[in-house]
């Protein structure tokens, strides 16, 4: 059973149509004891990292993340919750969960021909192998839509790598954490692999 | 490398495509989800719903077919047609798709645009704007005005202005439709779309036009968009998604591979 957490980040019923798809049993919930002892969490979400670290700490889930965490419950997050796990995001300057020692920050863009935000498919450079990842050829794309990313503190973090303007880390993780910039739910066959492959992760 | 992007839209009306169809397999006739399927199988990058519905009654049966084809597609998908407010908006992206179409509800009401961006997010929010060539003037400097309601209302409204504002009111991409070039299969308007490109920082998708695989190419490069919007060149079977993305590869245009023949 997979525990995907509602705060009113954006769309998760796309994540769960997904899993639906894949025959994988998921509740979404709002309840940090029941976020606590999940076998398996899924942390999405789009939108502004600020207002996802206000509803998550009104809604008491901030604390319910780190025990899970603590506890070794195998996390993923999405986008956002591949943000919100790090120590800081450049966005509205906000003090996230420090899950993972790291900081959001936002593409420079100087060049002005690159569009904001960074938005379709484009390829993962797995830099480190990861069970999650296992499947993942080179050239084989996933749907991005972000206009900030992930920069954990320690390389050892990094799992895989994607260029726009330089290369930024797409997939990061440690211990039972791991977490994807990219919409998985939205990247075709190669992106619902990666869902199940979660399912099957034993960290 | 960010790939560019391949779009297709459906026009649906009453729940069912509103184009007839040819299909190899006949018992697909008519149904959007099926062809949806097709596409995504195929590897379509991201898919358009345009609901031409003409009865308020019949709303419902959209939504019923949203929510079927986010159970069958993992794309991004959007909808448009008819949304008018910031509910129907939360409606059909309640049923699945990931991005709302806003046209003619948004040169009425632009308001429109900055409520629904700040309701879902910018990613969620797309401007489609329809597009006619007219003779430059003060008032339509690019000599390219806005137009709704399928192209028979002129808006006195530059569509370069028009780009600029939506994009600073809130929206997260911009579909640029040409009416002259529309159905015309002779290619997208490279000059209209490229002065739209050059004049915003979100993406923007040329439609309208498009016939040939090098139609693509050229709006692609010359046209300088992100991504190419295509309709009847794909739903009667003129090219597959493998086809297209085979030719622009070759050509040097990065796209995503699902669908080309290794």
């Amino acid at each position: 059973m997979i525990t995907i957490i509602d705060y009113k980040a954006g769309n998760l019923t796309s994540v769960k149509r997904a899993l639906d798809h894949l025959g994988i049993e998921s509740r979404i919930t709002a309840d940090p004891e029941k976020v606590r002892h999940a076998e398996r969490i899924l942390f999405p979400g789009v939108g502004h990292a600020g207002a996802a670290m206000r509803v998550l700490q009104e809604r008491g889930l901030d604390e319910a993340l780190w025990d899970a965490y603590a506890g070794g419950v195998p996390i993923l997050g999405i986008c956002v919750g591949a943000q919100v796990i790090l120590s800081h995001s450049d966005e509205g300057d906000t003090q996230c969960l420090d899950l993972l020692p790291g900081d959001c920050q936002r593409f420079r863009l100087d060049d002005l021909r690159l569009r904001v935000p960074h938005m379709g498919w484009n390829t993962l450079e797995v830099v480190r192998p990861h069970f999650i990842l296992k499947d993942v050829n080179p050239g084989d794309q996933f749907y991005f839509v972000h206009s900030y990313y992930p920069q954990p503190e320690y390389a050892d973090d990094i799992y895989a790598t994607t260029n726009y303007e330089r290369d930024f880390p797409a997939a990061i993780g440690h211990a039972n954490l791991f977490a994807i910039q990219f919409h998985a739910e939205k990247s075709g066959m190669i992106g619902l692999k990666l869902l199940e492959n979660f399912v099957d992760w034993i960290p | 490398m960010l790939s560019k992007r391949v779009i297709s839209c459906l026009d649906v009306r009453d729940g069912l495509l509103a184009k007839s169809i040819k299909f190899v397999d006949t018992k697909d006739i008519g149904d959007p989800v099926a062809r949806a399927s097709k596409y995504y199988q195929d590897g379509l990058d991201e898919l358009v719903f345009y609901d031409i519905t003409a009865s308020s009654d019949h709303r419902a049966i959209m939504l019923d077919v949203v929510s079927r084809v986010a159970e069958q597609i993992f794309i991004p998908f959007s909808v448009g047609g008819g949304l008018r407010s910031v509910e129907d908006c939360a409606k059909v992206l309640l049923a699945g798709a990931e991005k709302v179409n806003l046209n003619s509800a948004a040169v009425t009401n632009p308001g429109l645009i900055a409520d629904v961006s700040q309701a879902f997010g910018a990613q969620a929010m797309v401007l489609s704007m329809d597009v006619m060539r007219v003779t430059p003037s003060a008032e339509i400097p690019s000599g390219y005005e806005i137009v709704i309601n399928g192209g028979r209302k002129l808006m006195g409204l530059d569509a370069i202005e028009w780009a600029k504002i939506g994009e600073g009111l809130g929206a997260g991409e911009i579909v640029v439709n040409s009416i002259d070039s529309d159905g015309t299969k002779d290619g997208y308007d490279i000059q209209l779309t490229r002065k739209i490109a050059e004049s915003v920082r979100v993406p923007v998708i040329a439609s309208g036009g498009g016939g040939t695989p090098e139609h693509l190419y050229e709006v692609l490069t010359a046209g300088r968009a992100d991504a190419a919007l295509i309709a009847s060149m794909l739903h009667y079977d003129e090219y597959t998604l493998g086809e297209i993305k085979s030719y622009l590869s070759q050509r040097g245009i990065p796209v995503r591979s699902v669908g080309i023949d290794k």
